[in-house]
Order: structure tokens, then sequence, then C-alpha cells
């Protein structure tokens, strides 16, 4: 069985800063890990591994090439390979080209029975990436897992809802994105870290993948950030204690106008 | 600063910092409130391969010395001196078989040790045989192929949790320290139980308990080394571990001076941090001078050994005692520094005093490393003079 994580490397603190010229993400001078998402999605391809017996984890990033960093502590944690998916032609993706990037690194890599990927990245917050690559690959997808059971060419997972979980039943291949109920991921080992040292982590260009170069990078990208803004706080609410006619009362008293759209 | 340390020995004290950060720091002061024993976390430093760093390759080990077991105590201590026990006191309870086991008993019992699926513990003292570790009065008595053991060995730490024990027994009465002998003995031997666990001022989160035997019968071949030669035995043992102690105390000083600098740079008195005031600056000065001493002592003493110098006990017990000291003094001063604060235990600091008091006390107090100093420092001027 195959296995790819696919892991995204995030400053190592939710305090983003943002480049005012190009409404991006300013990455240079933070410490930098994976995101905490990605580890569980880590861990999961390496207990899948380990019950499966005969199985490899590989885990899968596009960045700029100190990502090489967070693909050898993934290295450490135990994973099989790595591949880094890096090119001047991927900067500036949004969520849109990483997706067809990833999908199309995927896709090189071949016959992947489950892909994983954490519910979204600390920094940009969309969890749009692990969808997208499902959808660019035309693979089923299951998001907010909390429990995978992979079976003979099919898995069970526990979707997580707001008033509990779905239990879905996928062929595969799928992707997964996981959240972190799912499991406590483990501590890198000495043997892993030393491993990972030594590991040669291939690096795939542009011209290494199958790929359309008009959906690449920021050309590629639909996505216009127009303008950042921290929202408006919102106001506290009301609570209408006591009687329960005249609350009621009240309730609609207050909200009458609303609903003409009197109170603008 | 820059220690000189090996790659492979930067990344173990990187891993073991960050074992401690995210496995025993949330759970530290819980552990020292209950005292109850780490498993989970024993399980943690076994699967990152700690267990193992000073065992050689070929038993199963990472292949390091001394010097690696001394990082991972150190950072380990850092942020739980009792935790850290978890580890150390293992390390302990191995050397006397890495020392002078025979193939067969390295071969049997260190693999597990170095992958953690099995802890050791060193089983010496008794209720009148501490400093006078020749007073042993746990008595093994030759039956056919097997000694039969009867006494209680007192303040054992690890005692009930450790499976391997390598404990030090009187085989010919009235002999001295020549009528000792050191024999391993495995948890759920017949006849071996454990009794008091003791309610300790600090170091908590480790068990210190009594070793009671009862007509224990331990095979012939679980000696090691020679019948006779036991005290030999620890204290060679001694040797290696004490730089071990001198690490554990060396990371709890660090860990409090790191306290005490954070809090002098937050907490504000006459409208500035009092980190600002020299009398502030002039003791954190003193404490991580003392702490860049100590750690200069300690590694070289692990350097020393793992270098395979012969006369390793003068510097081994200058490291500890000098280590152990400055512990006592760095926290006693750290949790001056926090003041009021210091004195809850809503701050690390109070802990930490307590946990270092034991690093003076045991694996020789540091009135016996003066002992064993000032004798071999007699010894050399001797030896020097004859030279002239």
């Amino acid at each position: 069985m195959k296995i790819a994580v696919l892991v995204k490397q995030v400053p190592d603190t939710t305090e983003v800063r943002i480049d005012r010229e190009t409404n991006t993400l300013i990455r240079e001078g933070v410490p930098s890990i994976i995101n905490p998402f990605d580890m569980y999605a880590i861990e999961e391809g390496l207990r899948i591994r380990e019950a499966a017996g005969e199985a490899t984890v590989t885990v899968l990033s596009m960045g700029p090439p100190q990502v090489e960093d967070a693909l050898r502590d993934a290295l450490a944690l135990g994973a099989d390979d790595a591949v880094l998916l890096s090119d001047r032609a991927f900067a500036g993706s949004d969520t849109w080209s990483t997706s067809y990037t990833l999908a199309s690194g995927i896709r090189k890599l071949g016959d992947v029975d489950v892909i994983l990927c954490g519910k979204q990245a600390i920094d940009g917050d969309t969890a749009q990436v692990g969808p997208g690559v499902a959808q660019f690959l035309g693979l089923p997808q299951v998001t907010y897992v909390r429990k995978l059971e992979i079976g003979d060419g099919v898995a069970t997972a526990q979707r997580m809802m707001e008033d509990g979980y779905d239990v879905l039943r996928v062929p595969l291949p799928a992707l997964f994105t996981v959240v972190k109920e799912i499991n406590e991921p483990r501590l890198p080992s000495l043997k892993g870290k030393m491993k990972a040292k030594k590991a040669e982590i291939p690096v795939w260009t542009r011209d290494d993948l199958d790929v359309d170069p008009s959906e690449l990078g920021l050309d590629g990208s639909p996505t216009r950030v127009v303008r950042i803004f921290a929202p408006e706080p919102r106001g506290g609410g009301v609570v209408f204690e006591g009687d329960v006619d005249e609350t009621v009362d009240r309730l609609a008293k207050e909200l009458l106008p609303v609903i003409r759209g009197d109170s603008q | 600063m820059n220690y000189f340390l090996t790659e492979e020995q930067e990344m173990l004290r990187e891993l073991c910092a960050q074992i401690a950060r995210e496995k025993f720091l949330p759970v530290r002061e819980e552990l020292d409130e209950t005292g109850e024993f780490p498993r989970d976390i024993v399980k943690a430093i076994a699967a990152s391969d700690i267990y193992g760093v000073y065992i050689p390759e070929e038993y199963g080990g990472f292949g390091g010395g001394v010097m690696e077991m001394c990082i991972a105590t150190e950072e380990f201590s850092r942020v739980c001196g009792g935790i850290a026990l978890a580890f150390s006191a293992s390390a302990l309870g191995a050397y006397p078989i890495l020392l002078f086991g025979s193939d067969d008993q390295k071969k049997k019992y260190l693999p597990p040790i170095a992958e953690g699926s099995k802890l050791a513990a060193f089983a010496l003292t008794e209720a009148n045989a501490g400093s006078d570790a020749g007073a042993i009065e746990t008595k093994a008595e030759l039956d056919g192929g097997h000694y039969v053991l009867n006494g209680t060995k007192q303040w054992i730490t690890g005692g009930g949790e450790a499976d391997v024990y390598t404990v030090f027994v009187r085989t010919k009465k009235g002999a001295g320290i020549r009528g000792i002998t050191a024999l391993i003995v495995e948890k759920d031997t017949p006849g071996f139980t454990f009794g008091k666990k003791e309610d300790k001022m600090g170091i908590r989160a480790s068990t210190t308990r009594e070793l009671i035997f009862q007509d224990c019968r331990v095979p012939k071949e679980n000696v090691i080394g020679r019948e006779g030669m036991g005290f030999l035995v620890g204290m060679r043992t001694f040797d290696q571990s004490r730089p071990g102690v001198a690490a554990q105390a060396l990371g709890i000083a660090q860990g409090a001076f790191d306290e005490a600098a954070k809090y002098a740079r937050h907490r504000e008195q006459f409208g500035q941090p009092i980190a600002s005031f020299q009398g502030i600056q002039f003791m954190l000065a003193d404490m991580a001078t003392q702490i860049e001493a100590a750690r200069c002592l300690v590694y070289q003493a692990a350097r020393t050994i793992d270098a395979g110098a012969r006369d390793v006990g003068k510097i081994s017990a200058m490291a500890k005692l000098f280590a152990s000291d400055v512990a006592m003094k760095v926290t006693t001063d750290a949790v001056q520094v926090l003041g009021g604060y210091g004195y809850m235990k809503e701050y690390p600091v109070e802990k930490m005093m307590r946990d270092a008091k034991i690093t003076q006390i045991y694996e020789g107090t540091n009135q016996i490393q003066r002992v064993v100093i000032g004798s071999q420092v007699v010894k050399e001027s001797a030896a020097k003079e004859k030279k002239e």
C-alpha cells in the first residue's frame, strides 16, 4: 500500500505578518514548523503503515527550498520518503494552483492508495487544498476525519460534525483530511533523526511534472487578494430573561424592525 | 556558548529538550504532587531511542557513552529533575552489567534496557549502610547453584517500577568490603518483594522504595564479575554514574536560572523590570557563571571517562560535588529572585530547590565526594614528590 501525506511548512506562530504591498504572508525570518494539523496526518499515515505491514509513507510538500527542513522533520518521525515540489514557477500559488501542483505530484508518485492532509493550515486557514487535490485527481474525499480504518480497497471514516459524526465508507484511492482528535502524534526518534539528516530529498520542478504552465503560480491563481483587514468585532448578544410570554413579546418587538429592514 | 558537541550529540540534546518540553512539562506539577511514576513518559523516552544512548551498538544501543547519558539527563532535568530519573536511574542500574557483566549477561539484559522495554535499578543502600557501603548486611548464602538472599535494601530509586536490579549483598561474613558481591535480581523472583514507598522532599516523580528479600533464590550465574568483587563493581559504577547526577544537578540549576531570568525581565517594581536593578543582575550573573563552571566540569568528566582514562574517580567526584552544590545555591537564589512568588507552588522554582537537595546527598554524599577527592590528591602529591 502506498500512502501519501501532504504537509505545509508554516510560521511557528499564529501571529502571521502580512506584506501590505502584495497582500501575501511574510514567511522570511519567522521560524518554521510543519503545520500542526499535518502532524496528525503524518501520524495517521505511520499508523496505517504499521497496521498494514507492507506499506510506505511518502511525504509531499510544495514550497521554497527551505521546506526541505519540514520534510526532514517528517522523515525523523518515520516517513519512508519525502518529495519537495519546488520551482520559481510555483511561487505565489493560491489554493487552486497549489492543489493543482500537488495533485500533479501525486500523479507522478503513482498508485497512491491513501492521501492524508491536515484539516487546514494554521497560517492561511482555508482548508481548501486537501479537497482541491482530491478534485483535481478525481478521487473521493472525506474531510474532518476523526477515525479512519483502512480495509481491502475500501476505507471507513468518521467525519466530525458539529453535533456528532458521520460514518462514511469510501472506495480507495481516496483523500482524507484529519482533525486533531484522530490520534496523538509521536515524537521523533534518534534513529529517525539520523536517517533524516542523511536522506536525499528529491526536488521536482515544473519540468518534472505533467502540468499546464498556465495553471501554476501567481499567474495560474484565480484568487486576487484585494484588501486584508481585521473584521469588526461582533457586539455582545442580549439575553432576555423572565416570563416566557413577556420575553417573546420583547423579542418580537426587537426583531420586527430588523426583519422590515428599518434598523440599518 | 559552544560546547563542541558532535552533530549527533546536538541532535540528542534537541530531541531530549523536545521530549522534556512536550511530555514532562505538562505533568511535572501534578507528578510532584501525587508522586506517581510516569509510565507514559517511559514509553515516550523509549520510543525516541533515548534509553540506549550510552549502551554499545552490539547490545542494541546507540553507541554513545557517559557524555550522551549526561546530555539526556541534563536536558530532562532542566524541566523536571524527578521525571529525569525515569531515565537516569535505569542507567545507574545498568552500569554494573555494562562494566563488569559477562557477555551472556550483557546479551540478556542490556538490549531490553537499551530499548526501554525494561528498566534497571541499583540497590546498595541499607538502613545501616549508606556512606559506609562496606557495612552491608543483606546476606546471600550459596546453596547449590543458587544464592539465597535475605535482608532489606532501603531508598532504592525505581524500586518496584524497575525490572532488573543490581543488588549488593554480603557473601562473606566479617570480610568487610571484600565480602560484598553484586548480583542481578529480576523482578518477580520468588522471595523478592517491595516494602515502604518513601514520601520525599523532592524528586517526587521518581519512586523510592524498600526491596525485601526473604529466602530469595538467585542463580549463581547472576553474579556480576566475581564473588567478593561487589565493592569494586559499586565504586567503578559510581565513577561512571556520578557525572550523571552532576548532569541532573546542572539541568535543575539551568532550569531554575531560566525561570529566574525570565521572571526578572517581566516583574516590575518601582516602575521598572527588576532585571534592571544591579542587585538582581549580580545575582543572575553569579548564577550563570556558576552554571557554566559546573557544565565545564561535568562535560570534562564525561569526556575524560569516554576517552578511556584510567583513574576517573577524582574528576567524577569533583563534577558531582561541584554541580550539586551549584544546583542548591542557584535554585535557592532563583527562589529569592522570584520572592514571594518563588515560595509558592504555582511557580516551579520551589520544586527545583527541593529537587536540587538530593543531588548533594545521593550516590555518595558530598562529604564522601570530598573523601574520594581528598585521598586522591594526597596520593598524587606523594607520587609527585617521589619523582622529584
